[in-house]
């Protein structure tokens, strides 16, 4: 077993990760504690929703029920991006040139790097938000499909339709794929022939047993991993027909244990996966090795992240166990 | 995992004291603390971090069946206070006067996360006793809503005769003989009798309600059988308050039996809230099965089914099988017929 430093928040752990070189922890009750020589405790939110972390890994953006869009460094200085009101910011992302990207029931988002907000407004709520590579457009998430917004443009988006409720949205890093979360147990996906009008093949991915709520792209986007199953659902993108017709690698399978949460390293072909019943893998998806980083804990995993060398991984759980693990 | 929270669905008309209610249930000292999902924030006059304003969201399942929704806002909402569990000790969801409470429902048997971690308590429809005739007449959400209910507050009792509130619950009956119905002036009930009572659980509607338990009660399952068919033109002064639920197709039907065969009783099931599931808007019950130490509790919204051995059957109790129905169009023949062909 690898070394791991344990903390015990007993608050909800949203996200778990590294900011800079530090550990960082962002808690349901709106507080972040960063580790460092000295730690960092501050209580940014009255109860935080949604964090990510900022392309260039030097930025916690944070949403919260306060209606806040926050940015903090690993300083624990804190920079106001948006005020909402009383609006819960449940859904947040941060795309390339300091784009953040966020949500707030039918509304959503884009801020660029020098404070310009632009705001999309829809019939039924936003339930996922991702940039393409570039940043030159925003996925939304919504019942019956995604709309594929440009950021810098006042153009209409383009609507990818499937029906039912897509709760989440990922492109791939090629920009040539994009898939969402469903509402149902499946991901959809749909290949981009022509990003122009949205044309392209639909990609049906279903067999599994609950909603998939965690799903990370491996180094170079090769593989889709996914939770939502008693492993990790891993789908090959090599081909340009992504994974239609080939079937998943199943990694990491633990009779009865669900996968919640999976995380690609950053640069080689391994994913980290947290359990139901806390416990954390690593797992080589070429060859299928496995490492097991952590056995079990009290409390399903919420959070996993690599840091930038991909020599830690941080972990949270939904009762407050977290920690990080050094590889 | 921890216990899963009891949620109390609130319906009821705009003006029919769900504001008040709710105000009430906020701001009185009962040692409980409620999160509340509303659907404006203005109504309350209280700040509070645990009102979560919502917009019913209403998702269609994706296997194409018209009965089959979901509360998307809800799913969202639910899972993100589960975040705080330790916030509140239970959750009331407010609907609107138009709501359809069948979504509501449903999304605490079709999501698995809201399922994990939240657990119907009672659906209750506020009813103001003045104006219920008239909007049984001009909308069918209104009679949803009672149908549907497990508690009935009839409330602006104040407001109307004697005579009229008579009226009134025997209406009520009509839709729906096994709801509690409980007569209130301004919201006014001891909340004791409403929250966290298991009222969703079969086994106290059933077991409360006295009329269950009258041998005799077969009659209660439809109001058109006491030896004619009622018709517009029917004016006899013993089911005169008919007059305005005829125009709606919802009927409950009461069904009991001895001892029943398990597999031959769950294909049943199935089979006919899969069929007729649509028209089907609420199903409860508590069966004998043959050579099973336990009663079994089964419950269902349209095509939903769920049921679990619930506790052994006591040695003085009648091994008896008793299952209502109430919903639109029922073929009262068809499920005697059917449901008595299930006996072991
Ligand atoms: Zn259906
Ligand atoms: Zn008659």
């Amino acid at each position: 077993m690898p070394e791991i430093n344990n903390s015990n928040f007993e608050v909800f752990v949203e996200y778990a990760g590294f900011l800079g070189d530090l550990p960082i922890f962002a808690l349901a009750d709106g507080t972040v504690q960063i580790l460092a020589t000295d730690n960092i405790s501050i209580m940014p939110h009255n109860g935080l929703l949604s964090a990510c972390l900022s392309l260039d890994g030097n930025k916690l953006i944070t949403g919260g029920e306060d209606g806040l869009v926050l940015a903090i460094n690993p300083h624990g200085e804190i920079h106001q991006i948006a005020d909402l009101g009383d609006q819960w910011v449940d859904k947040i992302a941060a795309g390339p040139q300091g784009l953040v990207g966020f949500a707030s029931g039918r509304s959503a988002f884009v801020v660029d790097g020098n404070s310009e907000q632009k705001g999309f407004t829809h019939a039924r709520t936003i339930e996922g938000i991702c940039f393409a590579p570039k940043g030159k457009r925003m996925a939304l998430a919504r019942y019956n499909g995604v709309s594929l917004h440009w950021t810098g443009l006042d153009a209409a988006p383009v609507e990818l339709e499937w029906a039912g409720s897509h709760t989440g949205v990922t492109i791939s890093p090629n920009g040539k794929f994009i898939v969402t979360t469903m509402q149902e147990n499946a991901l959809h996906g749909w290949r981009l022939d022509n990003p122009a009008t949205g044309d392209g093949k639909h990609m049906r991915m279903t067999g599994y047993p609950t909603k998939v709520k965690s799903i990370s792209w491996s180094a170079k986007g090769k593989w889709l991993a996914s939770s939502g199953a008693p492993a990790a659902i891993v789908w090959p993108f090599t081909s340009k027909d992504g994974p239609m017709g080939k079937t998943p690698k199943e990694l990491g399978s633990m009779g009865d244990n669900l996968v919640t949460v999976v995380c690609c390293h950053p640069s080689q072909q391994v994913v980290a996966i947290g359990y139901d019943n806390g416990m954390v893998l690593a797992v080589r998806i070429d060859d299928e090795k496995e490492a097991v980083l952590r056995k079990t804990g009290k409390a399903p995993v919420n959070s996993l992240n690599w840091d930038k060398k991909g020599v830690r991984l941080a972990f949270g759980s939904e009762e407050g166990e977290a920690g990080v693990i050094e590889i | 995992m921890t216990q899963p929270i009891p949620v109390t669905v609130l319906t009821g008309y705009l003006g029919s004291g769900k504001t008040t209610l709710l105000n009430r249930i906020l701001s009185q000292s009962h040692g409980k603390k409620y999160a509340v999902i509303v659907n404006e924030f203005g109504e309350i006059g209280i700040d509070n971090d645990l009102i979560v304003s919502s917009d019913e969201e209403i998702y269609e399942m994706n296997n194409g069946c018209v009965c089959c929704t979901v509360r998307g806002d809800l799913i969202r909402v639910i899972s993100n206070l589960m975040k705080r569990r330790g916030r509140f000790d239970a959750i009331i969801v407010e609907t609107t006067g138009l709501a359809d409470p069948a979504p509501v429902a449903q999304t605490f048997f079709m999501d698995d996360d809201v399922r994990a971690w939240a657990k119907l308590d009672a659906v209750i429809a506020l009813v103001d006793a003045k104006h219920l005739m008239l909007r049984l007449k001009d909308a069918p959400e209104a009679e949803d809503q009672i149908a549907f209910a497990d508690v009935i507050l009839l409330n602006k009792i104040d407001l109307v005769s004697d005579d009229e509130r008579g009226k009134v619950e025997a209406a009520i009956r009509v839709l729906n003989p096994h709801a509690v119905i409980y007569p209130t002036k301004q919201a006014d009930i001891d909340l004791g009798l409403i929250l966290d009572r298991g009222a969703f659980d079969l086994d106290r509607i059933l077991a409360d309600d006295p009329k269950f338990l009258e041998p005799e009660s077969d009659h209660h399952h439809h109001e058109h059988n006491h030896g004619h068919d009622c018709g517009p033109d029917c004016d006899h002064p013993d089911h005169e308050y008919t007059t305005s639920p005829h125009d709606s197709e919802i009927t409950s039907v009461s069904l009991r039996g001895t001892e029943m065969n398990s597999d031959m009783f769950f294909q049943w099931i199935n089979k006919i809230t899969q069929i007729d599931g649509p028209d089907i808007l609420r199903l409860k019950g508590i069966i004998a099965f043959a050579d099973d130490p336990d009663r079994y509790v089964v419950q269902g919204i349209h095509m939903i089914v769920e049921g679990d051995h619930q506790r052994p059957w006591k040695d003085n109790e009648k091994r008896e099988s008793r299952l209502v129905f109430i919903g639109r169009n029922l073929d009262h023949e068809k499920l005697t017929r059917t449901f008595a062909a299930c006996h072991a």
